[in-house]
Order: C-alpha cells, then sequence, then structure tokens
C-alpha cells in the first residue's frame, strides 16, 4: 500500500521521469475515484457506474488507477470518503449519486487541483463538472410498449422519490402508452428507497393485485422482474440489462452506459483539456441504450418500438412533443414544440390524464 | 466423559471484569484477520490500515481530525444508554431518539431561517434534547403503566422514526431551494445554527464538548449522587433496592429520559455540523453501535470514552481499507460486530469459570 501512495502522491512528473519519458503538459498517468451509494452488485444503477469504471480502465489500460468505494451513505460520511480519496492522491473523483451533492461541492473547494465529477445533481464549481442522463428518451420506448401489451389497460409503476427525473420518467412513459393505448391508466406506488427488495416486491404485489399486468420500476433492484417472472406477466428493467432475472418477463431494459462518457472525461485529464460542464446525455450519445427487444414479443410491436428508438436516437423526435397538458388541463407544451431542458428540470406535476396525485 | 462445564463463580472475576474488553479487541483482530483473508486480502494489511493509518502517515492530521466526529455521537449516547443498562433498563432505540432529536432541532432551525442570532443553537439544543427525551418517553410509560417490554417497543420506534424522517426529508423539511430534490437546507451553512469546529480542522465541535462533558456529568453522577447509587443497586439487586427506597418506575423513566435526551442531542450536534442536512440517508447507526461502545466501556463513562474513540478508528481505517484495500462495506460493520459478540462470550468469564474435566463430584 505504501508503494502505491507514494507513486500516486508523486504524479506524474515523477513516473515520467522515471520512465525516462520527457516531462509534458500531458499526463502520463492518471488515478480516478469513484464513490457509489450502493453495493455493485445490486446490478442496477451502482452496477452500471461500475461497469463505466471497468470501461474506462480497459480503454485506458496501465495509465489509469482507480479506486472505488460503494456502499457510501448519503450522510455525513461522504465528506471524509471524498476527502480521503483526494488525499490518496487522486486527480479526478466521481460522485455518482445525487446526495453527494453538497459534500463534493465542500471536498472540492478544499482540493482546488482534483477534478470532481457529480451526477445528477445541480451545483457546479471550476473544479466540480456535473453530468446526467436523459433516463426519459429511454421512458418513451418503454411506455410504447407498455401500452401496447396490457390486456387490463392497467400499468403499475414503482417509484423512489418524487423528483422531477423520476416524475418527468412518468409523464415520458404515460405520454407514449396513451398514444399507443388510449384507455390506458397508470398505477403509482411511491417507496421513498432507491433500492429495496423487500419494498419493490411489496410494491409489485400490490399493484398486481390492483390489475396492473405490466410493471415498471424507476427503483434499482431486480425483485419486480423476478415476481413478473413468477406470475406470468410483463416488466421492464432499470438501470442495467434485467432480461436474467425475467428471461420471459422483462420486455426490454433502460440500461445506463456511463463508460462513453468516463472515456471523455478521463482521456480530458490525460490531455489537460478538462474543465468543468453540465452535460445531459441520452440515447443520441449511448448514454441510454434500450437493448434488443424480447423475442417473445409480436414482431411488429418490437418494430414500432425500434422506430421510435432509433427516431429519438436520430434526433428526430423528442418524447416531450407538444400539444401537452398538465394534469390540471393548463398546457405546457404549444403544438409542434418540444418541452425545453428548463421545463424538464423543474417538472413537478403530472401531464393530463394520469389518475393519480403526486405526493407534496 | 471429559466436558466442559461452566461453574459459578463465587465473587464475580475483576481480572475478567476488566480483562475482557481487551481479549475481545485481541479475538476480534484475529477472526477479522480471518475475515480479510478469505476475502482475499492481507490480512495483516487490512488490520494495519484500520488501527494504524488514521495515527500514522501522510494523511495522519486529516484522519485524526475525523476521530473526535466520529467518536462524539458514540460517546454521548453510550453514556446515557450506560445509566439504564446499569439499572437492567434496555433502551434499544437511541437510533430513533437520535434521529427524532435532530428532527426536533432542525424544525426550530428552519421555521426560524433565515433569523440571525447564535442564541438559536441554544435553542435547537434545547429542542433536540426535547425531542429525544419525548421519544424515549413512550417506551419509558409503556413500560411503567402496562408493563411492555421497553427493548420491543423502543427498537420499533427506530423504523416509525425513519420514516418520519423520510417524509420530512422529501415533504414539509425539503429545501424550497433545492429543485424539488429531497432533503433540507443546509444547517452547517445557516451561521446562527451551524455546530462547526471550534478551532478549524481540529473536528471538536460543540457535541465533542458535550460528550466531553457527559462523561464528567455520569462520572459524577454514579460516584457520588444517590441517583447513582439507586441505579447501580437497581441493577445488581432489585429486591434490595425496593428495600431500599428505589421506586422502579421512577427510575425506568429518568434513564430512559436521560439517554434519550442525550440521545437526541447527539442528532442535533451531527445535523447541524457533519452531515448539514435533513436526507432520507441521515442515520448512519450510532445509537446501535452505542450499544458497542457502552459495553466495551464496562457501562462506565471513562471506559466509555475510551472505547467511543476506539471504535472511531476502526469507522476513520474502516474507510481508509475500503478505498485503500477494497474491502467491502459489510466487512468494516461485521468486524465492529464481532467487537461485541466476542466481549459478550468473554463476559460469560466473569461470573463462571470453565471446568474441564470427569463429571465426578457433584
Amino acid at each position: 500500500m505504501k508503494r502505491r501512495s507514494f507513486l500516486a502522491g508523486t504524479a506524474a512528473a515523477a513516473t515520467a521521469a522515471a520512465a525516462g519519458l520527457p516531462a509534458r503538459a500531458q499526463a502520463d498517468k492518471i488515478k480516478a475515484g469513484f464513490i457509489y451509494v450502493g453495493p455493485i452488485t445490486d446490478m442496477g444503477y451502482n452496477y452500471q457506474h461500475n461497469v463505466g469504471r471497468e470501461d474506462a480502465m480497459a480503454h485506458f489500460g496501465d495509465a489509469l488507477e482507480t479506486v472505488y468505494v460503494e456502499n457510501v451513505p448519503e450522510g455525513p460520511d461522504c465528506e471524509r470518503i471524498l476527502t480521503q480519496l483526494a488525499l490518496d492522491g487522486c486527480d479526478i473523483i466521481f460522485a455518482t449519486s445525487f446526495g453527494f451533492m453538497d459534500p463534493t461541492i465542500n471536498v472540492a473547494a478544499k482540493f482546488p487541483d482534483v477534478k470532481f465529477e457529480h451526477a445528477t445533481g445541480f451545483k457546479t464549481a471550476d473544479n466540480v463538472a456535473i453530468y446526467n442522463a436523459r433516463f426519459y428518451e429511454g421512458r418513451a420506448v418503454i411506455g410504447h410498449l407498455a401500452g401496447k401489451l396490457t390486456k387490463s389497460n392497467q400499468i403499475g409503476y414503482i417509484v423512489p422519490v418524487p423528483i422531477p427525473e423520476v416524475i418527468m420518467g412518468i409523464n415520458a412513459a404515460f405520454i407514449a402508452a396513451r398514444k399507443a393505448n388510449p384507455d390506458v391508466q397508470f398505477k403509482i406506488i411511491w417507496i421513498y428507497d432507491w433500492h429495496n427488495p423487500q419494498k419493490e416486491a411489496d410494491a409489485a404485489k400490490a399493484l398486481v393485485e390492483q390489475g396492473c399486468d405490466v410493471l415498471m420500476q424507476h427503483t434499482d433492484s431486480n425483485a419486480p422482474i423476478t415476481l413478473a417472472e413468477e406470475l406470468g406477466i410483463h416488466a421492464f428493467g432499470q438501470a442495467a440489462d434485467m432480461s436474467a432475472y425475467g428471461p420471459n418477463a422483462c420486455v426490454t431494459s433502460i440500461v445506463d452506459n456511463w463508460g462513453p462518457y468516463y472515456i471523455e472525461r478521463i482521456g480530458m485529464m490525460f490531455d489537460g483539456s478538462w474543465a468543468t460542464s453540465d452535460q445531459w446525455l441520452g440515447m443520441p450519445e449511448g448514454v441510454i441504450v434500450v437493448p434488443e427487444i424480447n423475442a417473445n414479443i409480436d414482431p411488429e410491436l418490437r418494430a414500432e418500438a425500434d422506430a421510435i428508438r432509433d427516431s429519438i436516437i436520430n434526433r428526430e423526435y423528442h418524447p416531450f412533443t407538444g400539444p401537452l397538458n398538465k394534469q390540471d388541463g393548463t398546457e405546457f407544451v404549444a403544438a409542434g414544440e418540444v418541452a425545453d431542458d428548463g421545463t424538464l428540470l423543474n417538472m413537478m406535476f403530472y401531464v393530463e390524464g394520469i389518475d393519480a396525485e403526486l405526493p407534496s | 466423559m471429559a466436558m466442559i462445564r461452566l461453574e459459578r463463580r463465587a465473587d464475580p472475576s475483576n481480572f475478567w471484569r476488566y480483562g475482557a474488553p481487551l481479549v475481545a479487541v485481541l479475538a476480534t483482530i484475529i477472526a477479522g484477520g480471518i475475515m480479510f483473508a478469505l476475502l482475499g486480502k492481507n490480512p495483516v494489511e487490512a488490520i494495519r490500515t484500520i488501527f494504524w493509518t488514521p495515527f500514522t502517515g501522510r494523511n495522519a492530521a486529516y484522519y485524526l481530525s475525523q476521530l473526535p466526529i466520529k467518536a462524539a455521537p458514540l460517546v454521548l449516547i453510550a453514556t446515557g444508554l450506560a445509566l439504564g443498562f446499569r439499572a437492567g433498563i434496555w433502551n434499544i432505540g437511541a437510533e430513533g431518539q437520535y434521529v427524532i432529536g435532530a428532527l426536533s432541532g432542525a424544525a426550530v432551525a428552519l421555521a426560524l431561517y433565515p433569523m440571525e442570532g447564535r442564541w438559536l443553537f441554544i435553542i435547537c439544543i434545547a429542542a433536540s434534547l426535547a425531542g429525544g427525551m419525548l421519544w424515549a418517553m413512550i417506551p419509558a410509560v409503556l413500560k411503567v403503566r402496562l408493563g411492555v417490554s421497553e427493548i420491543l417497543v423502543s427498537l420499533m420506534l427506530v423504523y416509525v422514526a425513519e420514516n418520519i424522517l423520510a417524509s420530512l426529508a422529501v415533504g414539509a423539511m425539503k429545501n424550497p431551494e433545492g429543485y424539488g430534490f429531497p432533503g433540507s437546507r443546509n444547517l452547517s451553512q445557516y451561521p446562527a445554527v451551524a455546530n462547526l469546529d471550534i478551532w478549524s480542522g481540529t473536528g471538536i465541535h460543540w457535541g465533542v464538548i458535550a460528550a466531553l462533558l457527559s462523561v464528567l456529568a455520569g462520572q459524577i453522577l454514579l460516584s457520588r449522587h444517590i441517583l447513582g447509587f439507586q441505579i447501580q443497586v437497581a441493577g445488581l439487586a432489585p429486591r434490595a433496592a425496593r428495600f431500599a427506597g428505589v421506586a422502579p418506575g421512577r427510575l425506568v423513566m429518568v434513564c430512559m429520559a436521560a439517554s434519550g435526551a442525550l440521545a437526541g442531542a447527539a442528532g442535533w450536534f451531527e445535523l447541524a455540523g457533519p452531515s448539514g442536512i435533513v436526507s432520507v440517508d441521515f442515520n448512519v447507526g450510532y445509537g446501535f453501535t452505542a450499544i458497542i461502545v457502552a459495553f466495551l466501556g464496562r457501562l462506565h463513562p471513562v471506559g466509555i470514552l475510551l472505547a467511543g474513540v476506539l471504535l472511531a478508528v476502526t469507522y476513520v481505517g474502516g474507510d481508509v481499507a475500503r478505498s485503500s484495500l477494497g474491502l467491502p462495506a459489510g466487512s468494516i460493520q461485521s468486524f465492529q460486530g464481532m467487537l461485541l459478540f466476542f466481549l459478550l462470550a468473554l463476559d460469560v468469564l466473569t461470573a463462571y469459570r470453565i471446568r474441564i474435566g470427569r463429571k465426578a463430584r457433584a
């Protein structure tokens, strides 16, 4: 361990000198740290961030050293773990959960030479960049599938906490489902947790008992998929490809693919071009991926879903294309226009037609 | 047939009373080392990282400043719990009292935001003491009036408190300038109530001072005050205590109130300082770890102080091991849990001696 911290501590110059390379402005060796809010074995959100880290390692080889800490609570301990990574010689640190926001800003102020990247938040600094994914783009594809697949016209939706990201996901899925099937209705259960297999399974059971025959989730565990497989109904994976947990039930998933972003940002560390930025990436950039639809689905429906997916990837279609009304009937996107990012990021309302009340 | 028997000692062994914690720490290091080895890590390096990096190496100054931050809530809570534990009153729900205390302080602070004046901090401390105490009064009253187990009620109320926390973090206490995201305003950035380092960079905030004062107060109470005497007698000999005029109901109320209030204050000091935000993940188990601290410290205030620092080392060093050696988080928690496990097992030796031999004479 001593040698490792020695190497990291003395950073690029010493390594370059030892290797007999000329000193350059660019770095020859970069150490990147990652902190995850949950276990990397969650097969969902945290698993996918770790896959992104592994993609970066495979891409840069020995020039990139990475460290990660999993199960970091979004509370007081986060700041210490971030500080520790900075002290340990990390050149860039990825804080991959919303609740790490204030600790990241605090620690970044103490380490101006270390670069920080915070996922899904809204605070930046000279050495803090933010990044997020347009999860809602995937929702438009699976919303269409769900609308066509339901026979009871009841779609169950398990959600963590009422924040704009989650609400815009519900709305995007609902808009697409209604287009595919005007009689469709959503039943929504909030569990106030991002990864809780027990609560997710309970919510899934309750939704099925209320007549839902298709399940969607914005929570991270595979519990709803497993249940759907047992009951012989359809469900959609979240964050990772969950088809292994429901070979028949899992229609497709919305996969977070962070590798391209991590490779790009770490690459900027190597060539010295890193600068703070605010990026919201989606299906066109390959950060959100909808994998191949289950072969047990009718080929015609698969083709429809593929067409929607391709139109989003080619930027021909925006899931929030007007005319769109809020639940109270007031218009928020005019006919022929698309919702701007500000509207989406502050979305604290349901769209017209959803028969539920948004928790305050 | 050769067999192992436990034989009750005539008098509790003083050697084992004070030796058990040390042997338990050693046993934990050995068993923990085996666990780390099974995880494919170098056990010597893992143990060395956990216990030595906070004190040595080039980042020691930072890690040392983290020790008081981690130890303060543990010591504050454990000192209160020890009073009840000595009297045979089992408050297992300090975690819930910690949460409710923090929320009570936060409620005052957020209601008065952005009012200026350092006296607000005092009001918030008072609110947290009251909040934690009232939450602990629920199991106390149920115990005294209806004979309901305080162990179960206090434990169950932890889950109630966590749900109240979750509901407030995404509801009533949500930051109005937070773009709809869960979590309150950052109270550590609200100067009137912030619990920051008294000397910058030392990690010594007002909660650390409160923890030291609680140790002092606990020591005086147990050695010099009639209440301390009553607590000790009630624990050692409940029948004798009644004859000595101890009202068991009153003792339950007093011990639960004291431990609840201290846990509540610990919650507020944490919220206004290291944590800052009322968030769903605010509580990280100090209320439960404090039970280990109380027993490891022999329910003795000074012992609790030492035990609190030891557990703080395992937290800080454990986090270092997680990032530098890639140890999973669960293994550090298991390591801490082993400490209590071995301690309780070894405590048997205080009251009993082991006899190995034939069961010949009765």
